[in-house]
Formats: C-alpha cells, structure tokens, sequence
C-alpha cells in the first residue's frame, strides 16, 4: 500500500472576497488577477511546502501536487517549479505529479528536462503523471482543443523517447517538430520515472493507460463510478494480454483528522469553502459549462460513469448562465443558488457517501477501511487541508494521521493484501524486491 | 412547411472526401459560404436570390454533411478544396458569397482563383486583423450566446430561432465549431497571410456589413475595402453579423444588383 498527501493549495486570500460562506461567487476563468496579492501568495506556497514536509516526517509515502491554470483553486501553474524544491527539501518521500498537463506544453522537449532535472535532485523519487487538462487548460494556455487528445499522446510518447532513446535524433511528428534531441539531463531511475496517470471522465484515457499498464488514479469521484473505471481498467488490461491488480488502482479522496468529532466536523465543512475548485460538489464556484465542454474536447461517447457525479455542478453554472440570459424562471434560479451555497448540506451528503471522510481516528479508520475493501487500490492519497482550512488545522490533522491513522490504514492494506506499485511492478505483475530484502 | 421544396440536394466529391451541395434556381452561378456556426439550409436570402441565380449552397468541407478533411489547419486548405468544388461544378462565371468564416475562405479563394470570379461578395467577413477592437471569440461563449451575438439585438435573434431553440440546431452549432477551432486558432478568425495579396486581387468586390455587427467589426470591412483593388463597402443600418439572417430580402437585392451591374 502506498499513501500520499495531497492538498490543491487554494489561493487563500480573505480580503478577496472569493473565501468562506460569505464570500463572492467564484466563476471559473472569470476572476482577474488584479486582485492577487504576491506577499500572500508568497506565504502560501511557503505554507504549503511546509506541510508537505511535514507529510513526509509522518510517514507519508508520497507528497502529490497537480496542476491548474489561471484559477484561485489551485496555486500549481507550475507545479514542477514546487517539486523541484520538494526535491532538494525532502528525503524519502516519493514526488507524485499528478499531473503536468501535456498538451498545453509548447515543448515537451523542455518538460522531459525538468522531470529528469527534478528526479536526479531528489535521486529517483519522482513519479510522473500527465493528464489532457480541463477546457480551463486550453483557455489559459490556448491550446487547441480539437487536438488535445492527439498532442496528449504524441508529447507522451516523445518524452518517454527522450528519456529512453540516447541522442541526437529527429522528431517529425504532428504536433511536435524538433530537430536536435539530445537533452543533457536524463532521468536518475532507469529506464525512467513510473508513470502514473490521474483522471476522471475519460474512457479514452483509461483505455490508454491500461494499454501502457500506467497505474491509474481517480481523483475524489464516488464510490461506484471509481469501481467501474477500475473494472474498465481490469476489462482492457485483459484485452492487452493481462491481469490488472492493485498495483494499476489509485484512489485520491477527501480525508481530515482531528482531536475531536466536533472539531473534526467544523474544519471539515471548510472543504467546500472558500477558493475550492468549482468541479467539487457543495463548493462555493461555478463552472463554465462552455469552456468545459470546448470544441473537439471530448469525443460524445468517450465518458465514463462518473460524469453523472458531475451533473449538478454543470447543471448549477448551467442554471446560473441560464438565469442570467432568461431562460429560466427566478424561482428555480433562486433554488439552484440556494442549493449551491449549501455547503453544510453538500458536506454532509459526501461524508454519507464516503467522499469526504472526517473524524477522529478512532471513527476514521473503519470508514478509510471501508474505501479499500470497496475499490481495492494499491495507492491512496488523503486529500486534506484544502477550501478554508488553515494551516494549524492542516498540521494538526497531518500529526493524528500519521500517529495513529497510517499505521493502521497500513495494516489494513496488508490484510486487504493491496500492493502499490512499488511492490508489484504494474508493467510486469512481478513483486518489486526492495533494498532490505 | 407545406411549400414546395424549391432547392434540390446533392453530393459532389473533392480528395475523396464527400461534399454536401444545395441546389436552387436558374441563370448565372452564386456560390453560397456559411459562417462558422455551419449551414442551417436554404434560407429565405437564397431563395430570393434563386429568383435570379443558381444558388449553390454547400456545407464546407467538415462543417454539416460534408466530411471532414482531417488533414485541413487552415481557412486556406478549405479555400483549396472549394476552387476544386467549384471547377467540378463547372458553374462558369460564379458569384461567390461568404458570410463570416465562409466570407474569410471566399477571400482566399478569390485570391488563389479570381478568373473563376463574376464578383465576390463578403458578408461580415472574417480574415483581417482589426485596428480597434477583436473579432469576438466563440471559444469563450457559449454556442447559443455565440449565435445571439451575431444578431442586432436578441429579439432578432428570438425572431428567427424562436425562445426554445431547436436540438438539431445546437447540435449543428457545437458540431461547427469544433471544425472551426480546427482551422482557425492562433490568430484568431484572421490571417497575416492574406492582406499582403489582396491587393493583386481585381474581381469586384461588394463588402456588406451590419452596423451593429458585435463579431466582426465594421473595421474589418473598412480594411478589406481598402487592401483589395476593386471593392465597395456597404454598412447596412439596424443589422448585426448575420445580415442575411435579419435582412434577407435587402441583402438579397444588394447582392443581385451588384452582380448585376
């Protein structure tokens, strides 16, 4: 079992306005960045990296970052900028990019540099993850939509050649055009770092990453919908001539710890305020349902089950655009309003439905127990300290889990016999042997 | 509708690729470019011109009924494809008419086959790159809010799309717009490419622009007038982008005269 620490790092500003239950509406890509504040982003990041090192002395196997582009929700525009530093600050712990958004690389030449730059400084602990991006993506970086998917795979398979293939050679691709390939950095693990691939809608992606035997991991979606992409997983993986395992399942989902279940349950409820990302049931944004769905993004059949786990939130950014154009009645309009700023009611609806696990650890063991005996996966990450949590409260949840919560959620995964990927190779099913044996 | 259909269809092929063409009409040829939203079918502007002319209305290679050229990155790969359409009619001397995107490829076309041309017409025509202001961009709307731009005002709109709009509409819509955003990114709806040789360009030209046209600004029209050597501009009061959607019958007439004359 491998267990990581994840939080989106929110641009926490309360003088904004975009914060807490009182705050502003968020609607994606609509926010200019005058009202950005340097001095607190500069107390962030510090903050954020702070935790992250502070995951890694509890035990966490893993310290996750991911990537997002001119949003509040998410202060990784350029994660690999975090990692890096995570990489000469920490010593152990695994740096899980999950993940750089490919197709909005201009040159992945550049990004096969900086993940071996970033893998030799923190001496092979790096696992790369790449994922296609939200419309947001393609907005910022004005990349063309109608080609994400084939960019996602021609920059992946140039990298890997990048990392892989000594040079100089020539690359004439579609998309991509380099004359001189010859990086003068090359990935510390051999033949590279693991690739891991994070997602949530894509049947196409999955299929992709079953075929490459990538581990693949879902990012906080519903219970049953992450069983059936891992079932889709298992079902191609068959179609490529093996067995998907525990090894190819990763989980990310919602867990904070605390001295008591009262005050578990008040910093809890700040998952769903305050900058969160506007993809999260219960939070305090609205998506953009046009600039989701650009052009070309997705193919019509290629969604998987978990989108209906999204409908409200489309349906409410839908509804809100709809108001405003008049195209639907000021009651209704008043409801969804009233709905979306219900963030007790959506906070309470995904601690039932196990999304959102909050507790002491006496009471969040089982449930945690529950999620893996549920999905079997070999990697889990406990998303924490995200919306409004502040920093005390984000540490002293790190302190319970890693006193009492990861020891036993360790044993569980014995029992429940899950192995990581750093156990059982997913490219090969054989067990991994580490140093001691 | 219980009218006769006046417009026949058919389907033509260019590269291999299938092209879907409309068909109405008599006497000399006009060649009928849709915007970017795609082809909504014979509309009331063609069939008032049909009084005068073979209409010919194509959808545009990936847009509509006509396959895609996957191939295609630019406006000009499908003004390529279309001189070829047009050579495979054998229509003669053809009238060639684009509103928006479409007016943006009859640009190129005309200046990659001008004796082809009786007169080109370029209706809120994309291309040039304004001086004040962008040509708006569709990306960041909604489809629906796109099309509702592209009107005076959104009575206009309501008046033609209804307040329900149709799903097969919507459909058309966000299916159009992922072959525009094939052909047309970076920069967007025009191209530096394309100014420098108007000028070589002599088949008469009737630009035809709506004062309030909210997509394409006026000044693109005053651009096209002043780059290309033989062309008129016409603003047209009360009208937004789509001038032949909220003025068929003068826009029709403007047309006829100028091919006309």
């Amino acid at each position: 079992m491998f267990i990581g620490y994840f939080t989106e790092r929110p641009y926490q500003d309360p003088n904004s306005g975009y914060f807490g239950a009182t705050g502003r509406g968020i609607e994606d890509l609509s926010l200019s960045n005058a009202d950005y504040n340097p001095k607190l982003g500069a107390d962030l990041y510090n903050r954020y990296l702070d935790e992250k090192v502070y995951a890694e002395e509890m035990g966490f196997d893993g310290l996750m970052l991911n990537e997002h582009h001119s949003t509040p929700f998410c202060m990784g525009g350029v994660m690999n900028v975090e990692a890096s530093i995570l990489a000469r600050i920490t010593k152990k712990a695994k740096i899980v990019l999950l993940g750089n958004v490919l197709p909005i690389w201009e040159d992945p030449l550049w990004l096969a540099e900086e993940l071996a730059e970033i893998d030799m400084i923190s001496r092979g602990r790096l696992v790369a993850g790449w994922v296609r991006g939200t419309g947001r993506e393609s907005v910022a970086h004005n990349s063309q939509p109608p080609f994400n998917w084939d960019r996602f795979q021609e920059a992946h398979d140039f990298v890997v050649k990048a990392w892989t293939t000594p040079g100089p050679w020539r690359w004439e691709g579609e998309h991509y055009n380099f004359r001189y390939v010859n990086p003068w950095a090359r990935p510390y693990q051999d033949p590279h770092p693991p690739i891991w691939i994070p997602g949530i809608l894509s049947r196409n992606t999955v299929d992709w990453a079953a075929k490459h035997r990538y581990p693949y991991i879902m990012l906080a979606t519903d219970l049953e919908p992450t069983k059936e992409s891992f079932a889709y997983y298992a079902e191609k993986a068959l179609e490529y001539g093996y067995e998907a395992g525990t090894q190819h399942n990763g989980y990310l989902f919602k867990v904070h710890v605390d001295e008591t279940e009262e005050l578990a349950d008040e910093v809890g409820r700040k998952f769903v305020q305050g900058p969160s990302n506007p993809f999260l049931e219960g939070n305090q944004g609205s998506v953009q349902a046009n600039l989701q769905n650009l052009p070309g993004m997705t193919s019509r059949t290629a969604v998987l089950p978990t989108v209906k786990s999204f409908g409200a939130a489309f349906a409410r950014g839908r509804a809100a655009d709809q108001a405003k154009i008049g195209g639907v009645s000021s009651e209704q309009a008043d409801q969804d309003e009233q709905e979306a700023g219900d963030a007790l009611g959506s906070y309470n609806s995904q601690k039932e439905r196990y999304t959102i696990i909050t507790g002491t650890p006496k009471t969040v063991i089982p449930k945690i127990k529950h999620v893996l005996e549920t999905l079997r996966p070999g990697s889990i990450f406990f998303w924490d300290g995200d919306g409004a949590m502040t920093h005390e409260e984000s540490m002293r949840s790190l302190k319970l889990m890693g006193e009492e919560v990861l020891p036993a959620v360790r044993e569980i995964g014995k029992e429940l016999d899950l192995n990581s990927p750093f156990e059982v190779d997913p490219a090969t099913n054989l067990p991994i042997l580490s140093p001691a044996d | 509708m219980t009218t006769t259909q006046t417009y026949t269809e058919e389907t033509t092929s260019v590269t291999g690729l299938s092209v879907r063409v409309l068909r109405g009409g008599q006497g000399p040829s006009l060649v009928w470019l849709h915007h970017s939203t795609g082809s909504v079918g014979w509309l009331p502007v063609h069939e008032k011109l049909s009084e005068n002319f073979t209409v010919i209305v194509p959808d545009l290679p990936g847009f509509g009924q006509s396959d895609r050229p996957v191939w295609a990155r630019h406006p000009r790969d499908l003004a390529l494809l279309m001189n070829r359409v047009i050579d495979k009619l054998d229509l003669g001397p053809v009238t060639l008419v684009g509103g928006g995107l479409g007016g943006w490829i009859a640009a190129e076309m005309a200046t990659m086959n001008d004796t082809a041309l009786s007169s080109l017409v370029l209706i809120g025509a994309a291309g040039v790159q304004p001086d004040e202001g962008e040509i708006m961009d569709l990306i960041m709307f909604d489809f629906e809010e796109y099309v509702k731009n592209g009107f005076s005002s959104d009575d206009a709109f309501t008046a033609i799309f209804g307040e329900e709009i149709e799903s097969d509409l919507t459909t058309l819509w966000d299916f159009s717009r992922e072959m525009t955003a094939r052909i047309t990114w970076k920069p967007w709806m025009f191209s530096r490419q394309l100014v420098p040789i108007l000028a070589e360009m002599e088949t008469p030209t009737l630009l035809i622009w709506g004062e309030l046209d909210r997509v394409v600004p006026v000044n693109c029209g005053e651009l096209y007038q002043k780059h290309l050597a033989n062309a008129r501009l016409d603003v047209v009061g009360g009208a937004g982008h789509l001038v032949e959607l909220e003025q068929p019958d003068e826009t029709a007439a403007k047309i006829t005269e100028f091919a006309s004359g």
